[in-house]
């Protein structure tokens, strides 16, 4: 291939020079080209090696069908791989580099493969590298994996970076009438018809340019010109440098636009994609068709293009892409092409595989019928061609043509993929020799050659129908095909006695003598087919190569073509960076942190966060220094001697409120509520339907229909979706009005003999919170210095005296602000979640690790809870007889055998000679009790305490620390008669 | 996307929505055997085609939502407010406005 | 059957590769077989290599509406592990492991199983012990590979995960287990087509069963696309369609919900990640790998709703990227080549059935929900095995449809009796 730019023509700006790096080299092209054109420009062929055989490989299209110029873009952590060089937009300071390849694309020591590739036929990886060879010795994945690391590094086609992706993406959302999706003659059309109706119309378009084939052609410019202005005056939305990438349910389309991608130093707060969601009434598929190859020996060489795209590349990009130029082709598409080169310049050859009755003619090209290419010869650049002669029984070798350019048109495929993502599936047109969109039921039309239609005016004709019936207006229908002569189908040229490298998908490097091995093993349905050669899995998803195969396989099973079956394309249309989907949701704003209206005034006062599902919360506030482990034994054991304060402002809190608000509880948790009175609160625990807990927590009866449910923090949606649920659906004859206040509230729990102290000094007017004003389990309304309005309930998770106080969120600070220089005058604390769970497991009280929605009610120890007068949920699929069996695992106590060890979390529970096996129970929580001055655990064992008393038993923990000596114990390890809570 | 036609909202992405279940079944009372509360539970028709279900307007109104949906296609053909009193009140407050 | 290996592979690339047979025949269906399996799907057609290989039978079809293979077999992230710690999943899973170590040698054919590790990352003290409790106890049921790793230990192995101490969630840790990986899943149906079909298995492709004979207590014959086809036993095997075939048989309701699960494959890449990598915290959940030609692939929750319709949206994209950039940033500009669904059949509980049905020669496998995959060996062993003698398997007396009734729900996550949840 000998290109050259042109001095005059096409749409690039020869007044704005753009230079940039191609491997290395300095390279320079224009303003309006594409990395493709430039580098074409500027005689650059091989630009990149084949997936399996490492084949030289240059430009082969001008579109998104491009299966050889497949190239590495950016640097550094901006490097993105496998970008096809027809899709890249020029711009001053690109950075392109050849991949798959070592030292270059241009030599290429993996070539070597293709010495080998008499054995590496389509799938023959399936049957070897198990063993041993030649016969696969041996048992087991070893050798495999030795043989799959060589693999694994040979494949793979460009390198991705490994440093996090520096650019941010962004999500947006459209709506729309109608959606058109390219804009072509028929796109163009389609648009300004449905606008013109009055309807909302968004047109997208993948290239940098409104026009499609128009671009292609210097005399449909001032047409172009005349369409784009009207478009945009009749107030079309246009989105360019815009992939509509999948059609989804109910008129949505997934959408990508590049945003920054051709810019060389473009505003940083500008995303460099945006991947939008577009919700259409109707949705107009002018998406343009593919031309498609021949398989032929060395049909992938570099010098070998579709015809089509050698136009482009003349007519757009004035690039002359070879001088002495060979067309091949079966249609009456690549006559005009002929005449462009040839008016610029070039040697034009014509062979028309079609006999010389039926074909096209021209003037200007000489032209040969009857004869097609059956091997492109040189190499690595192609140097001539050997012809083949119709025999009208296959075909016969026929002399040879020097050229420096074979041009080759197989036919045309629409661009059905989008539709085929709804489901329609395409339709096989023998006349026209492609598949035509399918049928379907919503409103998605297909308008131009996307329908079949080949002639422009007739697309222009067509876009203006599918909008017309998109709008419900009458239309006129427009007929498939329009070529003067018909096509003659040709998928491959071989001489029957030669045996031949003739490529079908070229990024895979699957052969037509690949298809037919696949029907000889039984490989015969298109599924089959793909999956067992690899055809059309590449990044092109078989554009090119997809109906050839199909074509083979129909052949050799002596079938139709549509007997073989068609794959259903999937989305994206092509390939969209995970980036782009992402959008913004990523670091710090992936899966937005909660923060409790605390946040800050913890972190101000030495919290260290953990995470609480989507929460932060304190996890321990350390001092001078302190290990975690210092501070949450300082923090429980300063709670139990005097006062500790914990946010506990994340816990779920919903209003339950109305005349059956107490029916509505009594039937949601196993105890009763029915009678809890006004100013009363209670522990309750809520089973799922079959019968497993769902949560905990304490309601407070705020007056006679008015009360205030807790939840745990990991539960609070789910049981406010739940207690919805149940009302809208189950019972809807409950006057009950449920609606969350969890963030209303910021809430704290003061713990400690001299909790009362400390908020007693913080009430306005000296309210009385004595034990006989605010007897345990009592709810009160307060008021706090400054006149702040909060809730008080004397309820405990620590086992020590201890009060929830609520204010309004937005009093949460104040409220701390009080409450801590009280505390801290009484020698008290604030603690965080680790001491919180000192305290709670040295009470033998439960939470998400012990009711892991596996455990009943009697299994955690609450079983007398239940109540046996009433039904509630859960009541009648508890009493299955699983689990009601005696040796179910209860909640237990654990105890050091030796008190100065230490045992883990997630430890095995078993007898000293069950050391194996499932155990008999585990271990869910530890800590260090400084209570009792040794580590304690939680968990659950077969049969539960009396079972095991005094019975020697392992923790054993074979991942982490090994076996320990333990002793079961009542999980109330501290204070097990309840007398502190009282006090 | 599927495109739900809340009758307060309006049409909004199934994402705004969390998917209940099977609207068919008719949930037992409390007090109702175990073999009851079994097959309600644990047993479904599990239709390939139009089925009653219910759905949440999570992230709008919060309404629960009795939707006649195909399984198999994802066509919507009737939402209607899954407590019969809410979905009456809004038919008397619709035929009114007619 | 030619016997697969190095030598044939040579001999034949020097001889034009003229030597290979079909790799099963395509025979026309008989009137009657002893053993009619419906599904010509992973589970189908290992039951069949097993009825054949482990039980001596013969005369058995297989009944696949499409292709073999055609379903969830090719449809999957490929993903073998068994670090399932609840009695039953347990035993079964780790049997199904330890088959699937020599299944290319078995079948002779390489199914590729890549025994690359499978990383679990844990991102709080909690975390860690939880794993370490499933962990702990496969550490003492037969699975010695089972670890708990350190940050560092993580970091050495897999580099380019978000190490960062600001990363939303960071990592602290790892549940791994070392003998897990990944597996080629088309060869693994051919493999055993190829294997069945050569101990005499019948597999009759684009044959759709239409309708179900019953005869008192139990099913006399399938009226099938291709025929009405007289059968000593049946089984059902058929992911995605089972609820439709009991139904057929009229049996009323199952324990199964159908859903769908889409996956995610990018463009091929030199090697990133060795390993199978999952992340699930706050909501997320999400698994990825490197297979052999390069594409990343991934995949992630249910989309959420009951469906049949083999096609997913955009949410669910959307969730797996996000995660898919949480964990390994270095995608931003990694391109999804394409994302396709699969048809799950969601159970009660999270776990499959392999039992007796209400008709006596009716055999049910089915609600495999996110397991089908790594099950296959397994599945097939265990579900032959009850064909065969007509009685459960010590191992899958759990699997059965009544265990609800009994109480027994073998609920991994704690899930509860919602389908949509056992992902």
């Amino acid at each position: 291939m000998t290109a050259r730019r042109l001095e005059s023509g096409g749409r690039i700006d020869r007044n704005q020079k753009v230079t940039f790096d191609w491997d290395g080299k300095a390279l320079s092209g224009f303003a309006g080209d594409t990395l493709a054109s430039a580098l074409m420009a500027n005689g650059e062929t091989v630009l990149g090696r084949s997936f399996k055989y490492h084949r030289p490989r240059g430009i082969m299209s001008a579109g998104v069908e491009e299966s050889g110029a497949i190239v590495t873009v950016g640097k550094d952590t901006r490097r993105e791989p496998n970008v096809k060089a027809t899709m890249q937009e020029l711009y001053d300071g690109l950075t392109a580099t050849g991949q798959n390849a070592w030292p270059n694309v241009r030599f290429d020591l993996g070539a070597v493969n293709g010495l080998f590739s008499r054995f590496f036929a389509a799938g023959f990886y399936y049957k070897t590298f198990m063993g041993l060879p030649p016969f696969e010795w041996g048992s087991g994945t070893g050798l495999w994996m030795q043989y799959e690391k060589l693999i694994r590094r040979a494949a793979g086609m460009g390198t991705a970076s490994r440093a996090p992706d520096p650019d941010h993406y962004d999500h947006a959302h459209g709506f729309c009438d109608v959606l058109v999706v390219g804009a072509g003659p028929a796109g163009l059309n389609a648009a300004l018809t449905a606008a013109e109706a009055g309807r909302d119309v968004l047109l997208v378009e993948q290239d940098f340019e409104l026009g499609g084939d128009y671009l292609n052609d210097p005399a449909a410019e001032p047409k172009r010109a005349e369409l784009v202005t009207a478009v945009r005056n009749a107030g079309v939305h246009i989105l360019t440098r815009t992939t509509a990438f999948g059609l989804y349910d109910d008129g949505t389309a997934g959408l990508l636009e590049k945003v920054t991608d051709h810019l060389r130093n473009p505003d940083p707060s500008l995303p460099r994609q945006r991947f939008w969601t577009v919700r259409a009434g109707a949705t107009i598929l002018a998406t343009g068709a593919l031309e498609r190859s021949i398989a032929f020996e060395n049909n992938d060489r570099p010098g070998v293009m579709t015809a089509a795209a050698a136009r482009v590349y003349l007519n757009r990009y004035g690039v002359l892409p070879g001088t002495r130029i060979l067309i091949a082709t079966n249609n009456d598409s690549a006559y005009g092409t002929a005449v462009d080169l040839e008016a610029a310049g070039a040697q034009v050859t014509v062979i028309d595989s079609r006999a010389e009755q039926n074909a096209g003619t021209s003037e200007r090209v000489s032209i040969q019928y009857g004869l097609a290419p059956l091997e492109a010869l040189g190499r690595p650049n192609i140097t001539g061609v050997e012809l083949a002669a119709d025999t009208g029984n296959g075909w016969k070798p026929a002399g040879k043509q020097g050229c420096d350019l074979l041009l080759i048109s197989g036919g045309w495929s629409p661009v059905v993929n989008l539709s085929s993502h709804r489901g329609a599936k395409p339709a096989w047109n023998a006349e026209q020799a492609c598949f035509l969109p399918g049928q379907t039921k919503e409103p998605i039309f297909h308008a131009g050659s996307a329908a079949g239609i080949w002639p422009r005016e007739a697309c222009e004709t067509s876009g203006v129908a599918a909008a017309q019936r998109a709008t419900g207006e009458a239309f006129q229908t427009i007929a498939p095909g329009g070529w003067a002569r018909t096509i003659k189908p040709v998928y491959e040229v071989r001489a029957s006695d030669r045996v031949s490298k003739a490529f079908v998908d070229f990024q895979h490097d699957v052969t037509g003598d690949d298809i037919r091995l696949a029907h000889q093993e039984g490989f015969v349905s298109v599924e089959h087919l793909k999956r067992y050669t690899t055809l059309g899995m590449a990044t092109d998803q078989g554009r090119m190569g997809n109906v050839i195969g199909l074509a083979l396989m129909a052949d050799a099973l002596g079938k139709d073509i549509p007997d073989v079956g068609t794959t259903r394309f999937r989305p994206p249309y092509t390939p969209v960076a995970i980036g782009a989907l992402a959008g913004r949701n990523v670091a710090g704003h992936f899966k937005a942190l909660r923060r409790t209206p605390l946040h800050d005034w913890n972190l101000r006062h030495g919290a260290t966060m953990t995470e609480a599902g989507l929460w932060h919360r304190p996890w321990y506030f350390a001092q001078d220094g302190e290990t975690i482990d210092e501070a949450y034994v300082r923090e429980a054991a300063t709670v139990r001697e005097t006062v500790g304060i914990c946010d506990v402002s994340s816990l779920g809190k919903i209003a339950v409120q109305g005349p059956d608000a107490a029916e509505f509880l009594n039937r949601v948790y196993s105890n009763g509520f029915a009678k809890l009175p006004v100013g009363k609160a209670r522990y309750g625990i809520m089973l799922r339907d079959d019968g497993m807990v769902m949560d905990d927590g304490t309601t407070w009866r705020l007056g006679e229909t008015d009360f205030l449910t807790t939840t745990t923090t990991a539960h609070a949606g789910k049981v406010m979706v739940w207690f919805e649920e149940l009302l809208q659906t189950r019972w809807p004859d409950l006057k009950v009005h449920v609606s969350s206040v969890s963030d209303h509230w910021a809430g704290v729990s003061i713990a400690g003999p001299k909790s009362r102290e400390a908020i007693s000094a913080i009430l306005q007017d000296g309210t009385d919170i004595s034990n006989e004003a605010l007897p345990f389990m009592g709810v009160a309304g307060v008021t706090l210095k400054g006149n702040i309005h909060a809730l008080i309930a004397r309820i405990s998770f620590s086992g020590e005296r201890a009060y929830e106080l609520y204010v309004p969120a937005g009093f949460g600070e104040a409220m701390m602000d009080l409450l801590w220089p009280s505390a801290k005058a009484l020698g008290g604390c604030l603690y965080g979640m680790e001491a919180l769970g000192t305290l709670r497991i040295e009470k033998g009280h439960v939470t998400g690790a012990e009711l892991d929605g596996r455990v009943t009610i009697d299994d955690a120890g609450l079983g007398k809870m239940a109540s046996t007068k009433k039904a509630f949920i859960g009541s009648a699929l508890r009493q299955r007889p699983e689990l009601l069996r005696q040796d179910r695992p209860q909640l237990i106590g654990i105890f050091p055998k030796d008190k100065s060890q230490r045992f883990k979390g997630g430890s095995i529970l078993c007898a000293p000679d069950g050391t194996s096996g499932f155990g008999d129970g585990w271990i869910t929580a530890v800590t260090h009790s400084p209570a009792l001055g040794h580590w304690i655990g939680i968990g659950y064992i077969s049969g539960g305490v009396e079972a095991w008393r005094g019975l020697p038993v392992i923790a054993s923990d074979p991942t982490r620390s090994g076996d320990v000596e333990v002793e079961i114990v009542s999980p109330h390890m501290v204070d097990p008669e309840g007398v502190r809570v009282h006090g | 996307m599927i495109r739900i036609n809340c009758p307060f909202c309006g049409p909004r992405d199934h994402s705004e929505f969390t998917y209940g279940g099977d609207g068919s079944i008719v949930y037992p009372e409390l007090e109702a055997p175990r073999e009851a509360w079994h097959d309600a539970v644990f047993l479904r028709e599990n239709i390939c085609g139009v089925q009653l279900e219910t759905w949440q307007h999570v992230h709008g109104c919060r309404i629960w939502l009795t939707i006649e949906r195909d399984t198999l296609t994802h066509e919507i053909h009737s939402v209607r407010p899954a407590h019969p009193g809410i979905a009456a009140a809004l038919h008397s407050k619709e035929g009114a406005g007619t | 059957m030619t016997r697969f290996s190095a030598w044939s592979v040579i001999k034949n690339g020097l001889t034009g590769q003229k030597g290979w047979d079909r790799q099963w025949r395509d025979p026309e269906p008989k009137p009657h077989y002893d053993i009619v399996i419906v599904g010509g799907g992973l589970h189908g057609l290992a039951t069949a290599y097993y009825l054949a290989a482990n039980h001596g039978l013969k005369d058995i079809a297989i009944l696949e509406k499409g292709w073999l293979g055609g379903g969830n077999a090719g449809r999957n992230t490929t993903i073998v592990r068994s670090n399932y710690a609840r009695p039953g999943n347990r035993e079964f899973y780790e049997h199904s492991l330890t088959l699937w170590e020599n299944l290319s040698h078995e079948l002779n054919y390489n199914v590729m199983f890549s025994q690359r590790s499978h990383i679990s990352l844990l991102h709080s003290p909690g975390a860690v012990d939880a794993a370490a409790r499933n962990y702990n106890i496969m550490r003492r049921t037969g699975t010695p590979d089972a670890e708990i790793w350190d940050l560092e230990t993580l970091k050495r192995a897999v580099p380019h995960l978000n190490y960062s101490k600001t990363a939303r969630f960071p990592i602290v840790g790892a549940a791994v287990q070392k003998r897990a990986g990944t597996a080629r899943h088309d060869a693994v149906a051919w493999g055993y087509a190829r294997a069945a079909d050569a101990r005499g298995v019948d597999i009759l492709q684009q044959c759709e069963v239409q309708g179900i004979v019953r005869e008192g207590g139990s099913v006399s014959a399938l009226q099938t696309s291709r025929g009405t086809i007289r059968a000593g036993k049946v089984a059902f095997a058929v992911a995605g369609s089972t609820s439709r075939l009991w139904t057929m048989a009229g049996l009323g309701k199952l324990p199964i919900e159908s859903h769908l699960l889409q996956a995610f494959v990018s463009e091929p890449l030199k090697p990133l990640l060795d390993q199978v990598v999952v992340f699930g915290i706050g909501g997320a959940h999400f698994y990825i790998s490197q297979s052999d030609k390069g594409g990343m692939v991934f995949g992630g929750d249910l989309d959420w709703y009951k469906s049949y319709s083999q096609r997913g949206n955009l949410p669910i994209v959307q969730d797996c990227a996000e995660a898919a950039m949480s964990i390994l940033p270095c995608l931003g500009r990694v391109k999804l080549l394409r994302h396709w669904s699969g048809l799950v059949d969601m159970s009660m509980d999270g776990t499959h059935f392999i039992c007796k049905t209400p008709l006596d020669n009716l055999y049910l496998n089915a609600g495999w929900n996110y397991g089908g995959f790594k099950a296959t060996p397994a599945s097939g062993w265990y579900f032959a095995d009850l064909i065969a003698n007509d009685r459960p398997h010590e191992r899958i007396r759990s699997f059965d449809l009544k265990r609800f009734e009994r109480g027994l729900q073998i609920d991994e996550r704690g899930a509860g009796p919602d389908p949509k949840l056992h992902g």
